[in-house]
């Protein structure tokens, strides 16, 4: 016996069984230490979600930067009248007013090309203007009353796998100039408007005044290049002196101003007679008129002055619908004049300089003065600023020249850009829009989240209309009233749905709901109004019509499939009825009806349709959550109260709903949290038009299904693609608080039931 | 008196109580009026409806319509009225049928609307035909001629079961040119672009030897002689299987031949009897689930839609369960239970609340372009600069549903592991077991069954979202399965084909939906059916679960 306890003993400290235990308690600190990598490594990446979201979001509030990266003097030439950028910022030209045009390194200053321009002998350039920022067309305005238009070319090769770019000028509309003046006065102030089909000149000379020249551009095919066919010369009436003068592209206004800001518009829709249209004050408070440009597209005109100020004005529709050129808004001043002004060439924003050497980049959609700083202490004489706007090029003295970089990735979003009224380009008034992309590149991207917002508010404002009613009194019904065996059978039919993936209701309500609903407009409405009447009809016949006896065949709490039939005949009724109806009422078509007699426009996948599949989506969450509320009310407190002599509707209403109302909050938020973040159903019941309308009859675009349309498409890391993010991030916040605030009334409920 | 009776009936909230009553009734009408849509619309689709001949009288012409009648509806006279239409004064409304008359190639237009007032005549003749067109739509029409190379055969008696026979001959031929098209020279395909990249690795890092140059050349090679062979033989079979043809007689008299190729089947419905009709009804369900898509969608099967919604749903099930039953042992066994614990667990739990699109989004930016492009940069630098994982695909869809997915299990499997009595860990512990041995021994197997219900809700769940997947990997039409016989056998970084999507795609983008409306109920049907049998399953399993512990905590 001793012998088989010393043998056991042995074995249990034997070698063996050590290095068993060893292994063990190994394993043991080898799980313990796994799940809780594992387990913590999960939670993190669900934190993830929204640090990552966050993540793309944040550059949005990133503040811009500019820092110097070069300074470098240029090989000796003559006083310069133009400076620019090539797309890759490697290659800078220059160009001076003898004609000299030299291509130079960006970082370094080396000459990488020098040409002169075919100047004929004797003459001498006397105005110049950058016609197209986007194709870099340059016009220079001569003094023999000639204009020469030219273009810098830079052609990539890849020798060696290493981009190398070759510049030169080069002449699309031949390298003769060509005459605009027959007088040959000198072309002292020049604007060129230049669309695919024509171009034209306003030209002015002090004692010669305007002239107008109209052509019609003709491409050769053989020579890559344009021949030009004359229209028209006009000389324009007016007679104080031009200090600035622009024309669009698309030719159909001119705009002269004078030092003092007077500007005059002429209406060019017959170009051989130009109307004097418009007078208007761009200034205020004795300023000089510092300088007259185009924001990208040619729309906007960005007037600055001699005090700093800048404005933005367009020409836009007036009550009567004539074009009127309009103060759209005022930028944050400048601290002294303005000396330059270039506009971005991909986005609506531009770059300033005063006198004293501040910079300063502006945004016009959102209103923004993004950067404003302090650059060299002193005055540049040109400013080039980079197609991609990311690199800034300024020369102060003769040929003396400092590179900057500018980090400005975001400036189209701000505050009021996002949830503001902005006058966009071509409106005649302020409003909300989306409209994030477009086919042209010169196009105002319209983030304005509110349409979004708006349309997920309604979408979820006719879900929770159609559905909490349903659901909650559903619930009450079910847990209080209903007999236990039904019960079983009620809640599962109706919890199941909420795992009905939502494509499928989507696909239901816009291909079959929605038809439906339009062919039977007035049965939808009728059904609405007749169905609580014929319960109560059928509930007052049953229990004021019947003999006991027939009464008490069915038991207690079987209501509900008593009015099921009631349910299918009504419904059935309804839609029967609803031709006769729309023949009696509305003249045959609803629809006609409501657009001529009440404006009421309708669409056929609206708000109607969303409101129902979307609370039928919602249904099952608000009904399961209240039931389980109210079911879960401590018995003997309703007891009670029938004790009391109560009736059971009192009791519910005064003892238990009161009770349980906590539940009910929680399910309604649950639900609303559901019905914000539904994508499929908004996306397929809906036209999906970011319009701001309420009514029931037109459509609408959600945040959510605006997320799934448009990610696909957007460009990683661009604005837009950052504002979904921002949108989604929205999304998961508020469903989040939603869920958050529902939970923690469940959990506090929970704590009362169990304490009662 | 009676007055009276009523005010006490309202004030005892006896109609109040229906009302609640009937809002019952109302949700419960829905539910199961929508199944019913479903079905019935989803599987009358397959029934092989007769085909009508009506001598049809319009606007002053009599003509012949064949066709199927697809719905019918009433309208008001009024309507028809202002279309110029004839209606006697004393009719309200009138009937119309939509018909549903095919020949899409010839006459331009797949449905037409007729008004009861024209039918002048309606027959069923028993030789009317349908052609199952592998373009085109469904064919109606008379068969009139079977031709081999353009010599007419067999005589008028056995015109139709010769046309079954050579059918059968020639769907025979078509099975063997799907293979080698779509297997056979894909595989091929596949092993050439993978040489090319292999050169391009070389090349990208510093030049190849001459004896991986020569390997690379003799393998091309010899997969070049491979292709040659296989064109050939898919040259004399595609010779073979344009051979025949048929002559047949449209609606409107003229005559159209057809070559047998283009034929998936042909069958005269109003000669079969309700035997044969249910025949060919579930032959038609089965070639519905097992055949590829046609016509962008619109015709034919959803097979790759089924495989590619299981593919991503086994994948995501072997990403989510290790994962959220290790946070829930870690949340329930492990963790110290205090406010920090709660928080997280009301955090999991709303997770489940927050929208899938957001889901969506974040694996559109993290997976598919943080992830995928570093992965790309790191590892795939040959292919570049086309994407491998750096582009939607069957592993970030599968990943992001996982992450979706992962309170489901995370909450499914705590409640399982709460509802474990306390007696059974501490009985364990008592007989010296440590807590690793213990759960895994003991309270693991006991709370499987929980697991296995947050597992198969994760799984409907996931078989239904559409909306993030749409971001994440999902197409309307993929060339290839993401599992095949090329190495390495599953391809994560393809896209796929979803049910979900299919619906969304085949109801709202195609061109036709008309023409494809039947087929999407039937795929809405067969997605209802799984996730609802999916989710009983889940309730069964949990009812079971729960009748056990009821018992051991007795």
């Amino acid at each position: 016996m001793s012998e088989l306890l010393s043998s056991k003993t042995n074995s249990l400290f034997s070698e063996r069984s050590k290095q068993r235990r060893k292994l063990r308690s190994f394993k043991e600190h080898l799980a313990r230490y796994l799940v809780a990598v594992g387990g913590i490594g999960v939670i993190a990446a669900i934190v993830l979600i929204f640090v990552y979201l966050l993540y793309v979001v944040f550059p949005i509030f990133l503040p811009a930067s500019m820092e110097p990266l070069q300074h470098y003097s240029l090989e000796a030439q003559g006083k310069g009248i133009y400076l620019a950028l090539e797309e890759q910022n490697e290659v800078a030209l220059r160009i001076d007013e003898q004609g000299n045009v030299l291509f130079f390194a960006t970082h370094s200053g080396k000459t990488v090309h020098k040409e002169r321009l075919p100047l004929s002998a004797g003459t001498q350039i006397s105005s110049m203007v950058e016609v197209d920022a986007n194709q870099g067309l340059l016009a220079f305005g001569l003094d023999n009353g000639t204009v020469l238009l030219a273009k810098p070319q830079y052609q990539i090769s890849y020798p060696n796998d290493v981009r190398h770019i070759t510049p030169k000028m080069v002449y699309p509309f031949g390298d003769e100039a060509l005459i605009l003046r027959e007088d040959g006065s000198a072309v002292e102030t020049l604007a060129v408007g230049n669309s695919e089909e024509s171009i034209s000149f306003l030209s002015y000379n002090a004692s010669a005044g305007l002239v107008l020249n109209y052509y019609l551009k003709e491409e050769d095919l053989m020579e890559e290049g344009f021949t030009l066919e004359e229209q028209s010369v006009a000389h324009l009436d007016y007679g104080q002196t031009v200090s600035r003068l622009q024309l669009d592209a698309e030719q159909q206004f001119a705009f002269v101003a004078t030092a003092e800001g007077v500007l005059t518009v002429f209406s060019l829709a017959d170009k051989s007679e130009p109307e004097m249209s418009q007078r208007v004050h761009l200034l205020a408070g004795g300023a000089r008129l510092s300088r007259l440009d185009f924001l990208l597209g040619s729309l906007s005109l960005l007037v600055s002055d001699s005090k700093g100020t800048i404005s933005q004005w367009f020409m836009s529709r007036d009550a009567q619908n004539a074009f009127q050129l309009t103060h759209i808004r005022q930028f944050e001043p400048m601290v002294s004049g303005v000396q330059l002004l270039h506009s971005e060439q991909r986005r609506k924003g531009f770059v300033a300089l005063d006198q004293t050497g501040q910079v300063a980049l502006y945004h016009s959609t959102s209103e923004r003065l993004v950067l404003s700083q302090p650059l060299l202490g002193r005055s540049p004489q040109l400013m080039a600023l980079s197609p991609r706007a990311n690199r800034l090029l300024l020369e102060s003295d003769d040929g003396v020249i400092d590179l900057w970089s500018i980090d400005n990735e975001h400036p189209e979003i701000s505050w009021s850009a996002l949830w503001d009224e902005v006058w966009y380009e071509s409106y005649s008034e302020p409003d909300y829009v989306w409209q994030s992309s477009s086919a042209s590149n010169d196009f105002e991207p319209k983030f304005s989240l509110v349409p979004l917002t708006f349309g997920t508010i309604k979408a979820a404002f006719y879900a929770m209309l159609m559905a909490m009613p349903l659901a909650i009194f559903g619930a009450i019904y079910t847990a209080y009233f209903m007999a236990p065996s039904m019960r079983k059978v009620v809640k599962p039919t109706i919890e199941i749905m909420e795992a009905l993936p939502t494509v499928i209701l989507g696909f239901l309500a816009g291909l079959w709901l929605a038809p439906f609903a339009e062919a039977n407009l007035p049965g939808i409405f009728t059904l609405l109004l007749l169905m609580p009447l014929g319960m109560l009809l059928f509930a007052y016949a049953w229990t004021h019509g019947l003999p006991k006896r027939v009464q008490q065949c069915v038991p207690d709490g079987w209501q509900a499939a008593l009015l099921i039939p009631v349910v299918i005949v009504v419904g059935w009724g309804s839609i029967a009825l609803s031709p006769t109806l729309e023949g009696l009422l509305f003249d045959g078509n609803m629809q006609m009806w409501m657009q001529h007699e009440l404006g009421i426009g309708f669409d056929q996948r609206n708000a109607l349709i969303v409101g129902l599949a979307m609370g039928f989506a919602v249904i099952p969450t608000i009904f399961s959550i209240t039931e389980d509320a109210i079911f879960s009310v401590p018995k003997h407190l309703s007891y009670g109260s029938l004790a009391l002599g109560a009736t059971p509707w009192q009791t519910l209403i005064r003892v238990v709903l009161l009770t349980a109302s906590p539940g009910i909050f929680s399910a309604v938020m649950i639900g609303l949290g559901r019905a914000v973040g539904e994508t499929m159903i908004v996306l397929m019941a809906t036209g999906n038009t970011p319009i701001m309308d309420f009514s029931v009859f037109e459509g609408m675009r959600t945040l959510s299904a605006n997320i799934a349309v448009e990610v696909p498409e957007a460009e990683v890391n661009s604005s837009h693609y950052r504002i979904l993010f921002l949108a989604a991030l929205v999304l998961f916040m508020v469903t989040f608080v939603f869920n958050s605030v529902a939970e923690l009334v469940r959990q506090r409920l929970r704590d009362k039931y169990s304490n009662l | 008196m009676k007055s009276n009776s009523m005010k006490k009936w309202f004030a005892a909230g006896t109609p109040w109580i229906w009302l609640n009553a009937g809002a019952v009734s109302i949700s419960v009408v829905m539910v199961v009026g929508l199944l019913l849509l479903i079905a019935v619309r989803g599987l009358g689709h397959f029934w092989p409806a007769d085909v009508q001949q009506y001598r049809y009288h319009d606007q002053g012409k009599t003509v012949r319509l064949i066709g199927e009648q697809v719905s019918e509806e009433l309208i008001s006279s009024g309507l028809l009225r202002e279309s110029g239409q004839t209606v006697a004064d004393d009719r309200e409304s009138v009937k119309r049928y939509l018909l549903k008359i095919g020949n899409r190639d010839i006459g331009g237009l797949d449905f037409v609307w007729i008004t009861e007032l024209g039918i002048e005549e309606q027959s069923q003749p028993d030789a009317l035909m349908v052609l199952e067109r592998r373009e085109w739509g469904n064919f109606y029409g008379y068969l009139k001629q079977v031709k081999e190379r353009g010599q007419l055969v067999s005589s008028k008696q056995s015109l139709w079961s010769e046309l079954q026979q050579r059918l059968q001959r020639v769907s025979h031929f078509y099975e063997r040119i799907e293979k080698i098209q779509k297997s056979e020279i894909g595989a091929v395909n596949y092993q050439l672009e993978r040489l090319r990249l292999q050169a391009r690795s070389y090349e990208l890092n510093g030049g190849s030897t001459p004896a991986e140059q020569s390997e690379l050349a003799s393998e091309r090679q010899r997969l070049n002689v491979e292709y040659e062979l296989l064109q050939k033989e898919l040259n004399q079979l595609l010779h073979q299987v344009n051979r025949d043809s048929l002559v047949a007689e449209v609606m409107s008299g003229e005559t159209v031949e057809i070559s047998l190729q283009k034929i998936v089947q042909a069958y005269r419905p109003n000669e079969m009897n309700v035997l044969q009709k249910l025949g060919f009804y579930f032959a038609s369900i089965g070639s519905f689930i097992s055949n590829d898509p046609r016509e962008a969608n619109t015709e034919g099967g959803i097979f790759p839609a089924i495989f590619g919604t299981v593919m991503m749903v086994l994948l995501m099930a072997i990403m989510v369960t290790p994962l959220g039953v290790i946070a829930a042992l870690y949340l329930r066994e492990y963790a110290h239970q205090g406010f920090v614990t709660r928080a997280i667990r009301i955090a999991v739990n709303n997770l489940a609340g927050v929208p899938s699109i957001v889901y969506g989004i974040f694996g559109l930016g993290f997976f598919v372009y943080f992830l995928g492009g570093n992965i790309d940069q790191l590892f795939f630098p040959e292919a570049a600069p086309a994407p491998t994982f750096g582009t939607p695909g069957l592993l970030w869809a599968s990943l992001t549903l996982a992450l979706l997915t992962l309170p489901v299990v995370i909450v499914a499997t705590e409640e399982g592991l709460s509802r474990i009595p306390r007696s059974i860990r501490e009985g364990s512990l008592a007989l010296g077991a440590t807590k690793a041995e213990t759960l895994w021994h003991t309270v693991l197997p006991m709370a499987s069954p929980a697991i296995m219900t947050g597992l198969i809700l994760a799984i409907a769940r996931a078989a239904g979202e559409v909306a993030p997947l749409m971001l994440v990997g999902v197409v309307k039409l993929a060339p290839t399965l993401p599992l095949d016989g090329n190495f390495p056998f599953l391809h994560m970084e393809r896209q796929f084909m979803h049910l979900g999507f299919h619906i969304y795609d085949v109801g709202f983008q195609s061109p036709n939906v008309e023409a494809a409306r039947p087929l999407v109920y039937a795929t809405a049907l067969l997605l209802v059916l799984v996730i609802i049998m999916l989710n009983l399953t889940a309730i069964a399993i949990r009812n079971r679960l729960r009748e056990k512990f009821r018992s051991l905590e007795n």
